[in-house]
């Protein structure tokens, strides 16, 4: 064997310099990318609130688009749209949150090693992996096969949005459950407690916060859903109380309904400008879809910290 | 004797929940495809019609009215995923390995609010702030790369383009390959990054050499969930993009592609009982390949990382 | 070959912990150094001081000065890089880097300087300092197979074969056989005094046997009480530490009367 000559391998003085400025370089590129995401971020946000403070206020919230024509007064809100997302979202919650936390206690408490077990995981997987808009379809074939070809209303909507909700609760109240410590479980089972009071008590009880954060962050995501609620729940410009019948706004598709319109007719003659008696407003559609935006990103943003608080507060300590 | 038929019922509760989601995804799936079946196998003249007012008169084959749907789809994500891939590892490693501690948690933080705004309000943004914005950068773009096809012109104004979608797609997929990322960045072994250290490696010759590929798997499995999260997204191509039904691959030029989400939405609201068929047939087309691109994510984490570590807990 | 160490006032801060407080000492060239001590006293924290390994840790620094033959380690314009490759180190577990073959892994370091090295050099290199960690003859045939594929005490050989590639001065071995088993650390504590020819050696044991079979010198490392920063007690030849230590802790925790 030979020695080697290390001179070979020792660093010159320019290797060291151009290595130098490929770390420099790469650590440039990296800050630089996080400004990049920190652009539309702050974009999307200055934008949504800038436009959208011009028609947010409590007429904007209490009045539907019933009798809107063009730029005109009336000038409408959202109040239709407020109630759709609210009975619909809550339907989906009734559906899937049940659905969801008894599956994850199968799957944690019960099936650890049947085939059972793997499958339904997997198709829970395959679940949230579905693109709304199939999911939009998904409910929407359903319920036209039950009940009559081109059946749309909340519920269906609901429906939609279970199928998008249930592996989110799934997988976060799975993750909550295994966190419990099997002491506890063991504890319990050691003074005679049966299996089900055990879970329920117990497990569960210890699990709740960090459930209850998992299922508001879950309301939070699907509240803004768009494409599978313009499917499944349609739109109609006054208010429907009735979740199970007759088609439902969102405010989701609400934006969305009032941005694809464009600009309003002006009568011919008539002032043009900001809100006042007679004056009609060619811009209002775009008014009225930032300020609904607006409206959007404040509901999921209290809900998502909301979420986080809960989960922060309640959080039982496991270590 | 009574607590234990509680016992009992609670166990066939939880039991019947799991498989009746099982029952649901199958049963929802079935008729999806009896929805979708008369485009195939119903009054072939009435189908032929129906594709025929979709594209146009352009086709009268599913396959033909579908294959450049297909085609937007993919490019359209592909290229959002291209976008955003190098970003995404980037504020992951930002997080993880440069910045100090105490703000890694407000980063991701930010990059989580970026996951949490609705895809119709990014929709609405990229329509009315983006477009009017990215008409001279592309124009650059094209003035540089034009000699590539995929760059070269007619750079359409206002730009309701395939790459004014994809820079959309790619901030909205943007959170979840960086979180990923991050969660599997910091589960680095300390130990092999002070190896890389101790060999006198800079930091990025450390990131290099242990950081990188400890994650390579969980980066491609995230990428493939962001590509997953893309090729499904509606809202933002609806509002942005101007539609076409080509092959075409001028990214900067109009009215060329359409993705099968976007043309879902868009003509569902006009389609009588057999266009609405063939636009749930369209999107059983998309479920599977969104199935197909989760399916590869997932068994690759399943390879390591998370979910096995998982596993271990539980024994 | 070896080079020496100058420690003068050195103390180590983690954030506003006091950990080490005032050492001073000299490490000599071509010797084995042995740090012992219970834990908690800082023998670590001194051994990563040496190559500025502890800068890792967020919040770490350090007063006073580190001597490499005569140049201050935390001179201003001193790159922790640079001094980690004159500066080798070990750990306490192996930690081969995964994906890379057992060649790859003894090339790691040199590669980060030469991009292009002629297949003959690094043919040598690695026979080199494979021999050299006495794992050459166990893996001369399986050169392009998976470094974690070996047993912990070849793979701890790897390590050490992965070290000395780079051709550093000073070689710091932190617990290295804590995690090995007894055959394995009977072979990695025969290569060290081999490696002593070659390199100036720092080795952190708890094993207070280990320090008497390999080491030349001995350091002895002591704390008041948890909370409390770590100090150096004494340090001396190994044979008059275990036989004739100056200091009464020395003698009680070599003795096993504490620690």
């Amino acid at each position: 064997m030979r020695t080697p000559d290390f001179d070979k391998f020792k660093p010159t003085r320019s290797s060291l310099a151009a290595r130098k400025r490929t770390d420099m370089l790469m650590r440039v590129l990296i800050y630089a990318a996080f400004l990049v995401a920190v652009i539309p971020l702050v974009s999307v946000l200055y934008t949504t609130i800038v436009h959208g403070i011009t028609r947010f206020d409590w007429y904007f919230l209490t009045h539907n688009m019933r009798g809107v024509v063009g730029g005109l007064y009336p000038y409408g809100g959202i109040l239709h749209a407020a109630v759709g997302t609210l009975e619909i979202t809550l339907g989906a919650m009734v559906i899937s949150v049940p659905l969801g936390i008894m599956t994850a206690v199968y799957l944690v408490e019960y099936s650890a090693k049947k085939r059972l077990h793997k499958t339904i995981s997997f198709f829970i997987d395959v679940m949230s992996g579905i693109p709304s808009i199939v999911a939009g379809l998904f409910a929407y074939s359903m319920f036209s096969l039950i009940f009559g070809p081109g059946t749309v209303n909340g519920f269906v909507g609901s429906a939609a949005l279970s199928i998008l909700m249930i592996p989110t609760i799934v997988r976060s109240t799975e993750e909550m459950l295994s966190i419990v410590p099997v002491d506890l479980r063991e504890a319990a089972y050691a003074l005679g407690v049966p299996k089900s009071r055990t879970i329920v008590r117990i497990v569960l009880r210890t699990a709740l916060p960090g459930i209850v954060s998992g299922v508001i962050l879950a309301i939070a995501r699907v509240i803004g859903e768009t494409a599978p609620l313009l499917i499944a729940a349609g739109s109609i410009s006054s208010t429907n109380f009735n979740l199970f019948s007759g088609r439902m706004t969102t405010l989701p598709v609400y934006v969305y309904n009032e941005f694809q319109q464009g600009m309003a007719s002006c009568p011919a003659g008539s002032a043009l400008g900001t809100d006042a008696w007679g004056v009609c407003v060619p811009g209002i559609r775009m008014e009225r879809a930032w300020a609904a935006a607006l409206v959007l990103i404040l509901l999921v943003l209290v809900l998502n910290g909301i979420g986080r608080l809960v989960a922060k507060v309640f959080a039982v300590k496991t270590k | 004797m009574k607590k234990l038929t509680a016992d009992k019922l609670f166990r066939w509760t939880a039991t019947a929940a799991g498989i009746l989601i099982l029952g649901v995804l199958a049963a929802v799936f079935v008729f999806l495809l009896i929805q979708a079946s008369p485009v195939f196998f119903g009054d072939r003249a009435a189908a032929e019609k129906t594709i025929s007012s979709f594209t146009g008169g352009r086709t009268t084959s599913f396959l033909a009215f579908v294959g450049p749907l297909i085609f937007g789809t993919v490019l359209a994500s592909g290229l959002a995923l291209a976008l955003a891939f190098f970003v995404a590892v980037g504020i992951a490693l930002f997080i993880s390995h440069y910045a100090p501690k105490r703000l890694s948690s407000l980063l991701s933080y930010v990059v989580d609010l970026l996951a949490a705004i609705p895809s119709v309000v990014y929709g609405l943004w990229g329509a009315l702030v983006l477009v009017p914005n990215m008409y001279p950068v592309w124009q650059v773009v094209n003035a540089v790369f034009g000699w590539i096809p995929l760059f070269a012109g007619p750079v359409s104004n206002p730009p309701r383009t395939v790459a004014t979608v994809a820079v959309v797609l790619a901030v909205m997929i943007l959170p979840i390959i960086t979180s990923m990322a991050r969660d599997i960045f910091v589960q680095t072994p300390l130990l092999q990054q002070e190896a890389a250290l101790a060999l006198g490696a800079t930091k990025w010759e450390m990131i290099k050499l242990a950081v990188l590929p400890f994650g390579a798997n969980g980066l491609v499995s995230a990428s493939m969930l962001g590509l997953g999260r893309a090729l499904g997204e509606t809202m933002a191509v609806l509002m942005i993009l101007s539609p076409g039904s080509t092959y075409g691959i001028h990214l900067l030029t109009a009215s060329q592609n359409q993705t099968i989400a976007a043309n879902i939405a868009a003509q569902f609201p006009e389609a009588d009982s057999l266009g609405v068929s063939t636009l749930i047939a369209s999107g059983l087309v998309l479920f599977v390949i969104t199935f197909i691109v989760n399916y590869i994510a997932r068994r690759i984490t399943k390879g390591g990382g998370k979910l096995t570590f998982r596993k271990k807990e539980k024994k | 070959m070896g080079q020496r160490i100058d420690v003068n006032h050195l103390n180590v801060y983690y954030g506003d912990f006091h950990a080490v407080d005032d050492v001073n000492m000299v490490i000599e060239p071509n010797k084995v150094t042995a740090f012992i001590g219970p834990s908690g006293c800082g023998k670590s924290t001194v051994l990563r001081t040496l190559n500025r390994m502890h800068e890792t840790t967020p919040g770490a620094h350090v007063k006073g000065e580190v001597l490499l033959e005569g140049k201050d380690l935390y001179a201003p314009d001193t790159d922790p890089v640079a001094v980690r490759r004159d500066v080798g180190m070990v750990f306490q577990r192996p930690n081969p880097f995964p994906t890379m073959s057992i060649r790859d892994n003894v090339l790691a370091g040199v590669r980060l300087n030469n991009k292009r090295i002629a297949k003959s050099d690094a043919d040598d290199l690695v026979e080199w300092a494979l021999r050299g960690a006495a794992l050459w003859n166990d893996v001369k045939d399986r050169l392009d197979k998976p470094g974690i594929g070996l047993s912990g005490g070849q793979q701890q050989r790897l390590c050490i074969a992965r070290a000395v590639a780079v051709h550093p001065q000073v070689l710091l071995m932190d617990e290295p056989c804590s995690a090995l088993d007894p055959i394995s650390t009977l072979a990695v504590e025969d290569l060290i005094g081999e490696l002593k020819d070659e390199f100036t050696i720092v080795i952190v044991t708890h094993n207070m046997q280990q320090a008497a079979r390999v080491s030349d010198t001995t350091a002895f490392f002591n704390t008041q009480g948890s909370g409390k920063p770590g100090h150096l007690v004494e340090m001396a030849d190994t044979t008059t530490i275990f036989s004739n230590p100056q200091s009464e802790e020395t003698e009680n925790y070599i003795s096993g009367r504490f620690g």
